[in-house]
Formats: structure tokens, C-alpha cells, sequence
């Protein structure tokens, strides 16, 4: 659906030359919430502005649904613009007009007529839950508010693509999860491929599919959710996850308290129907095995369930060896932790 | 200093000057409008463009305009006397006053307007061009009615300074009020009407400005 190739942006010229991104390559399909965390600076909104143009990359190839926009001229592009929605963070409306003209103004650009603008506006109030304020201005509605209209303003040319930049990072936790949800329903009703940039972890935690990790202008990891999620292989991913859970400061206490000779401290993950299932229980009941739980979580990432224990096996060394084969051989994930 | 007599005050002559100056501004205020518009959208444009050719020839749009606005009016007018006989057939009367008129206030209009645009949010530009608006209707749709109070009171400061200027043109020969004030007060000490002929301009601006301040409210949204 979406293909960027070698794609490089540099700002500015000669001694102030600032390279925001480089030779990167990503490659998103048709009807997944694609994700892309990255901290301030790491060229976040460039890569998503330069999904539509707003940002002209300096070099490579921006291919969406099979055309490649960096070759198109201006009113190619006008067009191709038109089924590539967008939502941003400060959500961008024009004030001077009311949240009916703000949703109708897509429309308008393109001709549409007077009854056509009337239903699909109504209808998109309906989906986004702003029937009531069809006639406010922007000034007079909320954060959260604003958002829906921006995107019920960014379907109104039904696209096929809808660009996120940074769109819950203005609005509190309620808020943020709402506009998820809103999200995630019309990625599912409408099959409507999102791309969504964020630093927080959990926002691609809720509803995105798959993550890329942005640094330095560079995609350093990707990958299904769960799959970045739960083992995470670069250190900034690490740096984002654990920002997200809690510190793991009481976690190496509990590691490094006294405990026998013959004992071991492992990380098990659980996930998708696994986790509720009584596999932990089972092993020990034939190996014999004992254990102490330090840690533990259980949540989802999108819809799929995880869990996380952190556990100290204790008992003769091969029983608990056999304990870590036989969970490993149920599917589960072991890590060694001392 | 004498008392003062209004009993000899010509009021036929008050008002026909009264009318004369309103319709030296309305003309002149329309044309100005007309003009400058356009050229502070096109200021707008081209001052932000990234083409090295577009930024010169900004540069020398602005320029033009800057020298425009630096010659005080009362040069102006002198210097385009050839000007605006060609263009209107005559230098004087409410008709002579007008091409001077909007040729001094058109390009200070336009600065006013291509500040105005400027203070429109980027963003809300940017959120346009993503959903594929041409630059006209950048201009119509997003510029002109994001920058609505800012406009607004720009005309309104160009129409208070056309007040003044048309009160400068008395002094060719425009007619008006200016020229009543200055015929009678200056040349031929009749205070009176002096008097008289400044108040009502007095009138005339404090009612254009706070015309000018209701609708700028009316149209803010922020
Ligand atoms: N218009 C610009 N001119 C010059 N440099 C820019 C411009 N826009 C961005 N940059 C630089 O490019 C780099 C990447 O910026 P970008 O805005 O993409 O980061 P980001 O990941 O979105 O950060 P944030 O989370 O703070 O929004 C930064 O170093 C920034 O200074
Ligand atoms: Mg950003």
C-alpha cells in the first residue's frame, strides 16, 4: 500500500544542512495501523509528511497504492492528495468556519454537490460522534472534540490512507483512548490503512499491528507489535517499553534478594490463549520444581492477551533445566534473568 | 480671539463638501481595495516562495511598494498630476483626487494585507494542502476567511487614512471638506467653518473606526 524506498530528507543547504532521514526504507500493507515511535527530533513528522508531500524529500521514491507521488505533477498530486487523509496533532482546523464547513471542506474542494455534502457530513458527525455540535466553531469545542472533527474532516474523500502526526499527543489519557478507539473502529469498518506516529508507547500498544522504531533518521527496528513489544532487540525500543511499564528497580531487588544455591530467576512470556492457560502449573507438577513469583503482568496489546512472570525456580539443577524445556517446548518464552 | 458666528456659515456649501468628501472615500476606498488586495495576496505568495527567481522578483514588488509609501501624499499628488489627467481627464475635483488617492493608500493597504495573511496558522494552510487544495483555493477558502478580522481592520486603518488624505487633496483643489476647512480657515479666517469642517471629519473617522471594530468582533472566532 505504502512503499518509501532510500528515502532521504535533508534541510537546509551547504554548512546548515540538517539530515532528518536517511536512506530509509519502509513498507506498509493495506489495512493495518502501522505505527512509527521514535523521541523528539528523530524525524517522526518528516517521515509522515513525506507520505503526502507536504515534505519534499531530497532523494528516494514515496510509492502509495502502486503510483510513486515524487513523480507526479502539481495537480497529479492535488489529486492523489485527495484520497490520502491527515489529522495532526494540533488538529489544524480553519476557526473561521463551523465544524459542518470544517467536515464539508474536503468536499467542497472537489465540487461536490449541495446534497451529497449534506449526507456524507451527517453521516460523518454520526461516526464521530458530534451531531450536536454540527454548528459550533472551533474555538468552542474541546481537545478531544476537535480531533474527531479533524477526523471526520480527514474521511470526508473517503481515502484510502489515513496519516496520524502525533494526533492523541495534545489530549489527555481518557481522551487519547477514545480517539484510539475511534481509530480502530474505522480501520476495521472501513478497512482504512493507518499510519500513526507517536513517542508514547502505549498508543502503538492499543491499536497498532505492526512498529517501526525511528532514531536518528533511521529505522533501527520492525515488526508485529507483540513481536517488538515483548522482546524487544534495540536498546531505544527497550528505552521505550520500559518507560511504559514500570521502573525495574523493586524487579532486581527482588532477583537479588538471598535465595538457594540451586535456583533460577526466569522471564516467562505468555501470549495470545496461553495466557490463561495453566501450563506454568502443569510443568511444575511434573518436575517438582517450586517457584516464587517476583513479578508478573498480564494485559494486551491491540486485542491479543499477554503475560509477563518473572519467577525463581528452585530445586535440583536438571529438574529445573527440565522445567525450562518442557515450557519452552508448551510455546512459551523463557529468558535466563541471572 | 473674536467670538465666533456660525449664523454666517454657508450650509449649503457644508454639506455639498460633506458629499464630496464621502464620495472622494468611497470611490477611493473601493479602488484601493480593488487594488491592494490582490497585490498583498500576491506579496504574500511570492515572499514565501522557495524559487530563488519568485524571491527576487518579491523583492522588488516590495521595494516599489516601500517607495509608494515613503512620498508623502501631498508629493504624491503633485508628482501624478500628468498621471491622473491621463486617466480621468482632469487634476482636479472629486474626480482628480481619486487615481492619487488609491495610488497612495492601494500599496499601503496591501502591506496591511499581506501581514494579515501572515498571521493565518501554517498548519491549517499545510492541513489544506494535504487534502489536495490548489493554491487559488488556498487563497479563497483558507486565507481569505482564516484572515477575515485582520483584513477587516486593515481596511478599516486604510479608510481612516483616506479621510486624511482627502483632506490633503483640499489643498490642489479636491474639493471637500479639507478644502472647505483650508479655503475659509486658512485663507480667509473664517474660523467657522473650519471648525465645522473638522468636526465632521472627526465624526466621520470615530464612526468609521468603530464600524470598522464591530465587524472585526463579529468575525473573530478565536
Ligand atoms: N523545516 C525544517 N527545517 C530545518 N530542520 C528541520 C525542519 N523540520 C525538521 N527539522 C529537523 O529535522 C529533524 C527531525 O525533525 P522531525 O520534526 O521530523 O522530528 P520528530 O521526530 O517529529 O520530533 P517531535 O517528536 O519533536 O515532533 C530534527 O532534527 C529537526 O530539527
Ligand atoms: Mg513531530
Amino acid at each position: 500500500m505504502i512503499e518509501l524506498k532510500g528515502l532521504t530528507k535533508v534541510y537546509g543547504k551547504g554548512k546548515k544542512a540538517a539530515t532528518a532521514l536517511s536512506q530509509l526504507n519502509l513498507s506498509i500493507k493495506k489495512g493495518e495501523i502501522f505505527g512509527v515511535i521514535g523521541h523528539s527530533g528523530a524525524g517522526k513528522s518528516t517521515l509522515i509528511r513525506c507520505i503526502n508531500l507536504l515534505e519534499r524529500p531530497t532523494k528516494g521514491e514515496v510509492w502509495v497504492d502502486g503510483i510513486d507521488l515524487t513523480k507526479l505533477t502539481q495537480g497529479q498530486l492535488q489529486q492523489k492528495r485527495r484520497k490520502i487523509g491527515m489529522i495532526f496533532q494540533h488538529f489544524n482546523l480553519l476557526s473561521s468556519a463551523t465544524v459542518f464547513d470544517n467536515i464539508a471542506f474536503p468536499l467542497r474542494l472537489t465540487g461536490a454537490s449541495q446534497e451529497s455534502i449534506q449526507s456524507k457530513v451527517r453521516e460523518l458527525l454520526k461516526l464521530v460522534g458530534l451531531e450536536d455540535h454540527w454548528n459550533k466553531y472551533p474555538a468552542q469545542l474541546s481537545g478531544g472534540q476537535k480531533q474527531r472533527v479533524g477526523v471526520a474532516r480527514a474521511l470526508a474523500s473517503d481515502p484510502d490512507v489515513l496519516l496520524c502526526d502525533e494526533a492523541t499527543s495534545a489530549l489527555d489519557p481518557q481522551t487519547t483512548d477514545s480517539i484510539l478507539r475511534l481509530l480502530l473502529d474505522i480501520n476495521q469498518r472501513f478497512n482504512l490503512t493507518i499510519v500513526l506516529i507517536t513517542h508514547e508507547m502505549h498508543v502503538i500498544q492499543s491499536i497498532c499491528d505492526r512498529v517501526a522504531v525511528i532514531h536518528g533518521g533511521g529505522i533501527v527496528e520492525q515488526g508485529d507489535v507483540t513481536e517488538v513489544f515483548l522482546k524487544p532487540k534495540h536498546e531505544i525500543t527497550r528505552e521505550f517499553i520500559r518507560s511504559e511499564t514500570q521502573n525495574d528497580g523493586p524487579l532486581r531487588a527482588a532477583i537479588n534478594a538471598p535465595h538457594p544455591e540451586s535456583s533460577k530467576a526466569v522471564k516467562i512470556t505468555f501470549l495470545g490463549q496461553k495466557t490463561y492457560e495453566s501450563t506454568l502449573s502443569n510443568v511444575v507438577k511434573e518436575t517438582g520444581v517450586i517457584f516464587a513469583i517476583l513479578q508478573g503482568t498480564i494485559s494486551t496489546i491491540k486485542d491479543v492477551p499477554y503475560g509477563q512472570l518473572i519467577v525463581r525456580f528452585e530445586g535440583p539443577s536438571e529438574a529445573i533445566q527440565e522445567t525450562i524445556s518442557k515450557l519452552l517446548a508448551e510455546g512459551l518464552d523463557v529468558e535466563v534473568m541471572d | 480671539m473674536a467670538s465666533l458666528n456660525f449664523s454666517t456659515v454657508n450650509w449649503d456649501e457644508m454639506l455639498q463638501a460633506t458629499f464630496d468628501t464621502l464620495k472622494m472615500l468611497g470611490s477611493s476606498a473601493i479602488f484601493t481595495i480593488i487594488l491592494g488586495l490582490p497585490l498583498g495576496i500576491v506579496l504574500y505568495l511570492w515572499g514565501r516562495s522557495s524559487q530563488p527567481v519568485v524571491g527576487v522578483i518579491y523583492s522588488v514588488l516590495s521595494f516599489l511598494v516601500n517607495i509608494l509609501r515613503s512620498v508623502p501624499f501631498i508629493i504624491l499628488m503633485v508628482a501624478l498630476i500628468p498621471f491622473t489627467k491621463s486617466i480621468v481627464g482632469t487634476s482636479i475635483g472629486v474626480l482628480g483626487t481619486i487615481p492619487p488617492l488609491v495610488v497612495g493608500a492601494a500599496p499601503f493597504f496591501a502591506r496591511l494585507v499581506e501581514t494579515a495573511l501572515r498571521e493565518v496558522d501554517r498548519g491549517v494552510i499545510e492541513a489544506a494542502q494535504g487534502m489536495g487544495a490548489s493554491t487559488t483555493q488556498i487563497v479563497t477558502r483558507v486565507l481569505l476567511p482564516e484572515a477575515r478580522p485582520g483584513l477587516l481592520s486593515g481596511v478599516t486603518i486604510t479608510v481612516v487614512t483616506l479621510v486624511a488624505y482627502t483632506a490633503m487633496s483640499g489643498m490642489v483643489g479636491g474639493g471637500g471638506l479639507g478644502d472647505l476647512a483650508i479655503r475659509y480657515g486658512y485663507y480667509r479666517y473664517e474660523k467657522e467653518v473650519m471648525i465645522i469642517s473638522v468636526a465632521l471629519m472627526v465624526l466621520l473617522v470615530q464612526l468609521l473606526q468603530m464600524a470598522g471594530d464591530r465587524l472585526v468582533k463579529h468575525f473573530s472566532r478565536k
